[in-house]
């Protein structure tokens, strides 16, 4: 009997030919081919098919447009009112509300501010798992534990001021990054896929609390709602300007835990690994990094984030916790941290604009009509145009005028 | 760069100094759960019974030609007499385990059949409603077909190497899609024939992003999950919503009950009275089973999956292949969304609920293939339908374990404690052409 | 059939990796393609298949230009070709292999696999190959995998049939084997494109010999033609074919390997019982076909494999079961023996590379906290000190070639004062100037008092660098023989291919390989004339290894 023989793997796909050194690119190109260029036409080119999805829904529009060639000027002013209406009440939402009085003009861009707590904390630690080659699809079941966790130590413990939402914090990041850890620990010891295994603890997740919440664990006693009591006063956020705006200190934390992610990966010893782990985990492991580890470290750092966030969204603006707390931030985060490529600066800002348009868009459902989904149909054409630039520069009109220009296409996407 | 690393396996003779040769170890995980399993049973669902409790079982179903008359069993015995099945099959494993044959197939359903026999028993002893069996297990089917399509959709487009976490959005984008043709035409038949096309759609979006551009498969098939919710939610939102009576009321699709077959008692009524897209998924099942195995284009698309460069060499084009079994694969999720609606549901917001993730399950449990797929969809299919029975006759189990079930039943899939999974090679790696 | 290269041109970016190639393929003719790695020949030939579309130039077939969109329109044609990484699924069977592309069908496309398996059995048959058309290739050795390649192609009628570099992975005696087949198949009036950088090889086989270099065709010579001679034409000025190096002076056995044995997930043995020393001050090198055993016993030296029994002692204290930062602090240098895979972070800096082991130590990082100015600063210093090639180090490692990436791995696990120095297959895909300098670091290394241990596959390399020469085969140490003039080719082929010390040296005695004949006139030759050193290492360092791909 022959002993049993190594598999041979089949030869790694054959790179193609990259060419030594950058080439040189006419400098319309090169800004064509920037990370900002590529965002900013995204996000326009986004708005523009969003504008289309609501001209199309309108129904002034529909009826203009049945006798579109006997007037189209119809048509296009009702179409235009349509946009304008929407987007504006968008902007109204999330910006500046230019036909509120006082205070409440500049209260929409706090909104904006308190909606991307959540989204800027779970994108951050979702973009160190990418940065580490780990794919946390998870974020989802993070944020919920974590929310839930967080509003258990808020209403079941009876804590000071200051200590109560540190040890709510606390607790959800805990809980946050050990459900995250299950799949590092899988992927760690047996090499299960973590996006198979963070998508399914997604679900895990939601029937998990959804469990909880028909049990005196979490609901509130006395109801038959699944819902919890409301967090107690001293496990609240503090709010940064008065009772009148809901901007609570969670924006600050997020701030913060942007600044010790940015330290953490670029540097710190343990960041150095995560990176070397992401980039190439074979020469990471010749060099002495434990991998496995890593892959361990980096699911509790992330999915302690995500669970943290999801515990400002309870200690910071919901109070009561219940199965549809996480809303969708599990996933805006994954398309916040990708619109962000990873990088920490880039994820606040990506959380900033796509909470700006989770606040903007209730005023926008009410005020135009238009349903908040529109939001999402934004968000995800956003992400897939970032994620292929070439794309973006076959629609851009920049490029349209840079091949008439004479500049070579081929040269720039090579 | 170079990347010489092309390992060799030795020689064939066996070497002089290794005195005993070495043999495979047994594999004894597969048998010790089945003895785990039979001990539980035995444990939990026989001897914990008080011997007093009787469990009723229906199994006519209303439209049957022979009325059965419901049967009753007293619940202890017959849970032990069933552990007692189980624990005999699996010695059958143990002996075949130490003897390093295969373990025969039939054990496997014995045990799972057995099982789950007890359970039923189990968590009826001793209530007055009965567990009607043969609704239970005609329901279970109907709740799988959209699971088989969706994890077909799976297997075609990762067997040629694209990963498809979007089945989610072909099968909610294929559910809105009928339901919006079969309101306006007033015919079911219209709605199950376009719905592959809406489905087709997210997968050319998929193919386009993925092989055109390169971007990580993964990530395109979340964000065009996230795509399809968003525009099916707006849509339903404005346009459906401001007119449910031509857009949003769909016809049921009609039962075919197949002539004399759907008499039999018990299997007639499970298996051969149901609408056209439970027969679509058979014929599918078994159609893909010698496809994907035994045609030439099943062997094209495999190699595409394996060992692309392999198959570029040979003139197979392996971009245009990936993304003909895409389209295809996801035009039969879109049959899946079809069926999801087929018994005339309106559609609401986010109607899939993660089915597309549970058939993503499927497909991974049954190793990527089409019978392997129905299988676990059957198992995820009961579990759904036994937690709907249960939550209408209350259950000591509570419903939100039993819908985790298929999750859990994939995390220990994925970690190999139930055998190992292996995914086509190149499953996921753009072949730049 | 006649084949014919006119003009061919094919550009990378700015690299021409191909330029201007005129060659003729006569029918019924072994013809090699001799040049350096990085030459292009790779790019050439896959050209030639349509793999590439050249950017000036033709192929012509009998006189008939044409032009190959794919390698479907090439096989059409009649050229195969075989791969230098084997282009099998490994999970189909060796049927379905050969069969896909132009399977034969029965109703519904299902495929006639009887068909396919008669097709497989009359090629086997006819050349002696015994390939079973059931086994699935992944269970194959790797010498029938090439055959079922072989099988592939002439199964689709080839005519002209491409090796690329196809003795890599073989034994002498299967490469003795091989060259066999490849005479048959030229009686049989197939032509052979022989591409390969060994000049033993070329000689033992071929009719015509083209040398290419830089891209471009720079003579054709016979195969009477000597070593050196060829040598000169293949890298452009005259090479020492041998590495200068004083005899050893070895010290105490610092090193210490007793019964080693490493067990893999199926629980066999792929490290077998291996004992070995290596003294202070002497280079132990670690022959064999690849596959049997090398790779593992490195990785347990590392601490990449934890050993299932045995010892391993440096300077008196045990490695075994330490983790791999633990064997490196204690003062292991580890090169791999793929560097792009294991050696480097291809998206990482020069800089971050050149500490990627070294980066939670002092004075890199000190309290978790890493210093960039330190390592840029090291940076610096090792680019001057080893010579590599770069913009700026703070550029990704992935822009250097492939010689300046094994400089960066060696400069780095030469920075630190080392004990014990395990280098495998450190000058693969190398140009011969990288490989000059490689080989004097390591034998400088030496030269300081440092146990070295080289895995290498390539016998030649083996004898130019070894002191002591230990053979493996399936995961045991089959013997060890005195390096330098006195190791023969053929006993440790022999020795490769499973046979012990004294029987293969009997073996040897009687049956001489076609390589070993060669090597016995190579020392009736005269001695050449005083060779020149080499003069132009700008340009080696700019030397491209594109045609890898």
């Amino acid at each position: 009997m022959s002993t049993t023989q190594a598999p041979p793997e089949p030869a790694p796909a054959a790179p193609a030919p990259q060419p030594a050194g950058p080439p040189r690119r006419p400098y319309l190109q090169q800004v064509l081919d920037s990370t900002t260029a590529t965002v900013v036409t995204a996000v326009f080119l986004a708005l523009l098919l969003a504008a289309v999805l609501v001209v199309a829904a309108d129904p002034a529009s529909q009826r203009a447009a049945v006798y579109l060639f006997a007037r189209p000027s119809d048509f296009v002013g009702a179409a235009w009112n349509a946009v304008f209406e929407t987007y504006s009440a968008l902007f109204r939402g999330a910006v500046f509300d230019y036909q509120a009085v006082g205070a409440r003009r500049v209260r929409p861009i706090t909104e904006t501010m308190v909606a991307s707590v959540p989204l800027m904390l779970a994108g951050l630690g979702l973009g160190i798992g990418f940065r580490s080659g780990l794919f946390n699809i998870g974020a989802q079941g993070q944020v919920l534990m974590g929310a839930a966790a967080g509003a258990w130590v808020g209403v079941a413990l009876d804590l000071p001021i200051v200590l109560h939402p540190v040890l709510a914090c606390v607790a959800a990041v805990l809980v946050g990054g050990l459900w995250a850890g299950i799949a590092g620990f899988l992927k760690a010891r047996t090499g299960a896929s973590e996006v198979i295994v963070t998508i399914m603890l997604n679900s895990v997740a939601l029937y998990f609390v959804g469990y909880l919440l028909t049990t005196s664990v979490l609901r509130q006693p006395g109801s038959t709602r699944p819902i919890s009591a409301p967090v107690a006063d001293t496990a609240m956020m503090p709010q940064l300007l008065g009772p009148q705006f809901r901007l609570h200190l969670g924006f600050v934390v997020a701030l913060l835990a942007a600044v010790a992610v940015w330290w953490l990966m670029e540097r710190s010893t343990l960041g150095f690994r995560f990176r070397a782990v992401g980039a190439n985990q074979d020469a990471a492991r010749t060099a002495g990094i434990k991998v496995p580890t890593v892959y361990v470290l980096v699911m509790l750092v992330a999915g302690g984030l995500a669970g943290l966030g999801g515990a400002m969204q309870i200690l910071g603006t919901d109070r009561t916790f219940q199965g549809s707390s996480a809303g969708s931030i599990g996933f805006d985060a994954i398309t916040v941290a990708l619109l962000g490529r990873s990088r920490p600066l880039g994820t606040v800002l990506a959380a900033l604009l796509f909470g700006a348009l989770r606040a903007g868009s209730p005023l926008m459902q009410t005020s135009a009509g238009t349903p908040i989904d529109l939001v999402l149909v934004i968000q995800a054409v956003i992400v897939l145009l970032i994620a292929a630039p070439p794309l973006v520069r076959e629609l851009s009109l920049v490029h349209r005028l840079s091949a008439l220009l004479g500049y070579d296409r081929k040269e720039a996407t090579a | 760069m170079s990347t010489t690393h092309t390992p060799v396996a030795p020689a064939p003779a066996a070497p002089e100094h290794l005195s005993t040769p070495v043999q495979a170890p047994v594999r004894w995980r597969g048998p010790l759960t089945s003895v785990a399993l039979g001990v539980f049973s035995l444990v939990a669902f026989g001897l914990a019974t008080p011997g007093s409790y009787e469990t009723t079982f229906t199994l006519a179903t209303r439209g049957d030609l022979f009325q059965i008359a419901p049967v009753t069993v007293p619940s202890r015995v017959s849970a032990v007499l069933l552990s007692l099945v189980v624990l005999a099959a699996a010695a059958v494993q143990v002996q075949r385990a130490r003897a390093r044959r295969r373990v025969p197939v039939w054990t496997h359903v014995v045990v799972g059949a057995a099982v789950f026999l007890a359970l039923l028993v189990w968590v009826m002893a001793g209530r007055e409603a009965a567990m009607p069996f043969t609704l239970l297990l005609t329901n279970a089917l109907v709740l799988a077909v959209p699971l088989v399509l969706g994890a077909l959709a799976g297997l075609l487009c990762e067997r040629s190497g694209i990963i498809n976490i979007a089945i989610e959005g072909q099968l909610l984008a294929g559910a809105f899609l009928a339901v919006v043709v079969a309101s306006t035409t007033g015919n079911p038949y219209a709605g199950l024939l376009a719905a592959p096309f809406a489905g087709a759609l997210v997968g050319l979006g998929l193919g386009l992003f993925a092989i055109r551009y390169r971007v990580d498969q993964i990530i395109v098939g979340v964000v065009l999950n996230v795509l399809v919710i968003g525009l099916t939610n707006y849509l339903f939102s404005t346009v459906l919503t401001n007119n449910p009576q031509q857009l949003n009321s769909p016809p049921r699709l009609p039962n075919l009950p197949v002539p004399l077959l759907a008499d039999i008692p018990v299997l007639g009524p499970v298996l051969f009275d149901h609408p056209l897209t439970v027969y679509l998924m058979y014929v599918g099942v078994a159609v893909l089973q010698i496809m994907v195995f035994r045609s030439r284009w099943g062997l094209r698309m495999r190699a595409a999956g394996e060992h692309p460069k392999a198959a570029d060499t040979v003139g197979i084009n392996v971009n245009r292949t990936r993304l003909r079994s895409t389209v295809l694969g996801s035009a039969v999720a879109g049959l899946g969304g079809a069926a999801l609606v087929s018994a005339g549901l309106a559609f609401t917001k986010e109607l899939t609920s993660g089915k597309g993730y549970i058939a993503l399950a499927a497909m991974i449990l049954g190793r990527w293939s089409p019978t392997g797929a129905l299988a676990a969809s059957l198992f995820f299919g009961l579990a759904d339908a036994l937690r709907r029975v249960l939550n209408n006759t209350g259950s000591p189990i509570p419903s939100e374990l039993l819908a985790m079930l298929p999750y859990l039943a994939t995390i220990f899939a994925v970690a190999g404690l139930v055998g190992r999974v292996r995914p086509p090679a190149a499953e996921g790696v753009p072949y730049p052409k | 059939m006649r084949l014919e290269l006119r003009g061919i041109t094919k550009r990378f970016g700015p690299l021409v990796a191909n330029d201007g190639i005129d060659l003729t393929f006569e029918p019924g003719e072994i013809h090699a393609l001799l040049g350096e790695n990085g030459a292009g020949k790779s790019t050439l030939m896959n050209v030639l298949y349509g793999l590439y579309q050249p950017d000036a130039g033709q192929v012509v077939v009998d006189g008939a230009p044409r032009v190959f969109a794919g390698p479907g329109d090439a096989m059409s044609a009649g050229i195969g070709m075989v791969h230098q990484h084997f282009m099998l699924v490994p999970v189909f069977t060796v049927a379905e292999n050969v069969v896909l592309g132009h399977e034969p069908t029965r109703r519904g496309g299902l495929i006639d696999l009887g068909e396919a398996r008669r097709k497989v059995r009359e090629i086997s048959d006819r050349f002696g190959f015994h390939v079973d058309p059931d086994a699935r290739v992944e269970d194959l050795p790797v010498g029938v995998q090439q055959r079922v390649e072989i099988i592939k192609a002439l199964s689709r009628d080839a005519e002209v049939l491409i090796l690329d570099e196809p003795t890599a992975v073989l034994t002498p005696q299967e490469t003795d084997e091989l060259i066999g087949i490849m005479r048959q198949l030229k009686d049989a009036g197939t032509s052979i494109v022989f591409i390969t950088h060994k000049l033993r090889e070329v000689r033992a086989v071929a009719d015509r010999i083209s040398v290419i270099r830089r891209g471009k065709v720079v003579g054709t010579a016979d195969p009477s033609a000597s070593e050196v001679e060829l040598a000169s034409l293949m890298v452009g000025r005259s090479v020492s074919l041998a590495v200068d190096k004083a005899p050893a002076t070895p010290g105490d056995p610092t090193f210490q390997v007793r019964n080693l044995t490493v067990l893999d997930a199926t629980a066999a043995p792929v490290v077998d019982d291996v004992s070995f020393d290596v003294h202070r001050g002497e280079i132990l090198a670690i022959a064999g076909v690849q596959g049997n055993g090398q790779t593992e016993l490195t990785e347990t030296i590392l601490g990449l494999r934890a050993p299932t029994a045995g010892t391993l002692t440096l300077d008196g204290t045990e490695l075994g079961g330490r983790t791999v930062s633990e064997v490196l602090r204690a003062g292991v240098g580890f090169v791999p023996e793929d560097r792009s895979t294991d050696g480097l972070v291809s998206s990482f800096s020069i800089a971050e590379n050149l500490v990627l082991d070294l980066y939670d130590t002092e004075p890199y990082a000190r309290r978790g906290s890493m210093s960039p100015t330190t390592v840029a600063q090291n940076a610096e210093r090792r680019v001057a000190e080893f010579d590599i090639r770069v913009t700026s180090t703070t550029d990704p490692v992935s822009t250097l070639s492939g010689g300046n990436q094994q400089k960066v791995v060696l400069a780095r696990e030469m920075s630190r004062p080392l004990r014990l120095l395990v280098a495998s297959q450190p000058t693969r895909g190398l140009d011969v100037g990288s490989i000059e300098f490689v080989h004097k670091r390591i034998v400088a290394e030496r030269d300081n008092g440092t146990p070295v241990v080289i895995v290498s596959t390539e016998l030649d390399e083996v004898l130019a660098l070894a002191d002591r020469i230990a053979v493996m085969y399936r995961g045991a140490v089959i013997g060890v023989v005195e390096g330098g003039g006195a190791a023969d080719r053929d006993v440790l082929g022999l020795m490769m291919a499973g046979i012990p010390l004294e029987q293969a040296r009997a073996q040897a005695a009687e049956h001489r390989t076609a390589l070993a004949t060669l090597d016995a006139e190579i020392e009736a030759e005269p001695a050449p004339a005083d060779p020149v050193a080499a003069t132009d290492p700008q340009d080696a360092a700019t030397t491209h290894e594109e045609d890898q791909a």
